[in-house]
């Protein structure tokens, strides 16, 4: 009941007008980005972040949502008309989806990926809506020691899922730890890492990371390996609509889908990509129609994408409850919050209720939008993806150096976005995820200072992070999530079975 | 290929990887030593570069181990005439930058040189692209959202 009120609560800030214009812009840009190849949905938010810091807090963050949202769906689009997802996450969607576009079924499965997206991101957003308060009510009870462990399992699962290599997901977390040590230290005053740099003194700044690595790191690759032959956009040919036949194959996946996204998102288990495979294999299992599979099966559009945009929702429960960053996207996000000030987590929906259920309600109101935006405006979409490369490349390069410009415009500044760009580019090319050297940036400082609190309270006794229930449990798991990939690799001999 | 006879022996990447990710570790180790403040109670400044630095050293052998076995993943040809137009691009931002040159001309040189970078033949239409696009970020930073960009001789016409 206490939810419902919030929620009502939450859709009077939403329902204001300069909100639903946040709103608009934000799944806008967001279906946008997601239907370019090349820039997903975490770059955008990086490249508004500096923009945006002058906005108002509320309206930036439903903009953010509104992406987030937005660069699932428009995913889905890239990867059936071009067979080339924009995102991992879009993978799935693109085995069958784009055997159904060569068939010349490209609108039905363009209409079973919207509309199960609709269905999966408001059933996913009601499971935000009531989780959270629950969520929240346990949070309270958490002590330092608990959200240090909590922060260890995130650097576990995320620099452990990401990518096909624990070594190389956990080489990019520590070069984003060791990145976040930079700086004054907040208790002591001790300036570590700065090698007399006065620019150094207040840290690394995450959207010089984040822009670095995504957007320069990426235009560096694509550009690196141009002179392959380009992609191929397969026309839309037939009606955009699904059949009474397609209806009837499609509503258990999205159903599936949902039930496999939520969750796995909402825990701190890391990106979609797991449960979208997931799907994608329940899906052949079930399907009724198994010879279909690999020809253009509509059932391995629908689940996918389902369990794709469920799983965005699912991360967002870690990051408004606890402050937990669980993907590029939501760790850029947490930058977000940061910008203004605000640290998610049970006291923001104590302090700021306005702001979180305004947020929450916002993102019904972006489901709606972005179901309308994507059916009737595909044609609109699919002529983005006949810009120029060139240009575009330019452009985002453009928009990159703008941000970091507009906060602070000094060379060593830039000479860092450059540095951590060339990085971004040799990390893409051997194979090294790039999302948990930002996550280890912003949660790197904070698993510390919750250390070092914990252990002022037990006057430096490190045994209380094992004697404390909670904290113990949650340091099992990583503990667990860690060896677990050395000893058996399910994960990768999985992904093999399925390309 | 010079590739594959490395890789029988060691792969180089990973062998370099392994080694920069050594060096990395002592320099922050180093830093470390070099501190300073103490904490009275509880865990001090120091605590976390080790536990960094022990993360690191871990990796790093952990690469040089791996350059024996699989190596890291082999990459594909790159296109080091492309990568060179961007960075140059880049280079002449920031140079632009730091020589209080402005804004407008420091986007025209990026805009122009990436566009380069991915293949078109018209540099002079690109940069003329480039430029209009610097001037109308320019004015719509400086007038609606009331943030300066760096200001040269050129924007100043503008204010």
């Amino acid at each position: 009941m206490e939810t419902a009120l919030s929620l009502i609560n939450g859709f009077s800030v939403a329902l204001e007008p300069s909100k639903l214009l946040f709103c608009l812009i934000g799944v806008f840009l967001g279906t946008a980005v997601g239907v370019l190849p090349g820039i997903g949905p975490a770059l955008t938010v990086a490249l508004l972040l500096p923009v945006t810091f002058k906005l108002d807090p509320a309206g930036s963050l439903i903009m953010f949502a509104g992406i987030y949202y937005g660069g699932m769906y428009g995913g889905s689009t890239t990867a059936i008309l071009l067979n080339a997802p924009g995102e991992s996450a879009s993978l799935a969607t693109a085995l069958e989806g784009s055997k159904m576009a060569k068939a010349g079924r490209g609108g039905p499965a363009l209409a079973t990926a919207a509309i199960g997206s609709f269905v999966a991101g408001l059933i996913a957003t009601i499971g935000l809506a009531f989780l959270a308060p629950w969520l929240v009510e346990v949070a309270i009870k958490f002590g330092p020691w608990d959200y240090f462990a909590l922060m260890i399992v995130a650097f576990v699962t995320v620099s452990a899922t990401f990518g096909d290599s624990p070594l190389r997901g956990l080489t990019s977390l520590f070069l984003g730890i060791t990145l976040g040590l930079i700086g004054i230290d907040k208790l002591t005053g001790q300036a570590r890492l700065t090698f007399g740099v006065p620019e150094l003194l207040n840290g690394v700044e995450v959207t010089t990371l984040a822009v670095g690595l995504f957007a320069v790191g990426e235009a560096l690759y694509v550009a690196s390996k141009r002179h392959r032959d380009p992609e191929e956009i397969i026309p839309i040919k037939g009606s955009l609509w699904m059949s009474k036949q397609d209806w009837k194959r499609s509503w258990a996946p999205w159903l599936r889908g949902t039930a496999y996204g939520f969750p796995i998102g909402a825990l701190p288990a890391g990106g979609a990509e797991v449960p979208t495979f997931l799907s994608y294999s329940t899906e052949k299992k079930l399907c009724k129609y198994p010879e279909e599979f690999g020809k253009g099966a509509i059932e391995g559009v629908a689940g996918p994408e389902a369990a794709n945009n469920a799983s965005a929702a699912g991360t967002l429960v870690p990051l408004l409850t606890l402050g937990l960053p669980t993907s590029a996207t939501a760790a850029i996000m947490l930058a977000g919050f940061q910008q203004y000030g605000l640290n998610p987590g049970p006291l923001l929906f104590a302090e700021k209720p306005d702001l979180v259920w305004g947020l929450i309600a916002s993102l019904f109101i972006a489901n709606v939008m972005l179901v309308i935006l994507n059916l009737p405006l595909i044609g609109l979409w699919v002529k983005l993806l006949a810009v120029p490369q060139p240009w575009l490349y330019a452009g985002i390069l453009v928009f990159a150096t703008m941000g970091t410009l507009a906060v602070n415009a000094s060379p060593v500044e830039l000479g860092m976005l450059f540095l951590f760009g060339y990085l971004g580019y040799l990390m893409r090319r051997y194979d090294y995820p790039v999302a948990p050297m930002v996550v280890g940036l912003i949660l790197g400082p904070m698993a510390e200072a919750q250390l070092r609190r914990a252990l002022q309270i037990s006057l430096g006794d490190p045994m209380i992070l094992l004697e404390n229930p909670g904290s113990a449990t949650l340091l099992g798991l990583a503990f667990i999530a860690l060896v677990a990939p050395f000893v058996m690799k399910g994960l990768n001999k999985f992904k093999a079975s399925e390309d | 290929m010079t590739n594959e006879k490395l890789a029988r022996g060691a792969d180089k990447p990973a062998l370099i990887v392994g080694v920069l990710l050594l060096a990395l570790a002592g320099i922050v180790y180093y830093d470390a030593s070099q501190q300073t403040i103490t904490s009275n109670y509880g865990l001090g400044p120091t605590a976390m570069p080790m536990v960094a630095c022990f993360g690191l050293v871990l990796l790093g052998l952990a690469h040089l181990f791996v350059a024996f076995r699989e190596g890291l993943p082999k990459p594909e040809h790159a296109d080091p005439v492309a990568l060179m137009w961007i960075v140059a691009g880049l280079i002449g931002l920031i140079a632009c930058i730091a020589t209080g040159a402005g804004f407008v001309i420091a986007i025209t040189i990026l805009f122009a040189c990436t566009a380069r970078g991915f293949g078109r033949r018209a540099l002079a239409v690109d940069a003329v692209i480039g430029f209009v696009l610097g001037l109308v970020i320019f004015l719509v930073f400086a007038k609606l959202l009331t943030l300066l960009l760096p200001v040269g001789p050129l924007e100043r016409l503008f204010l």
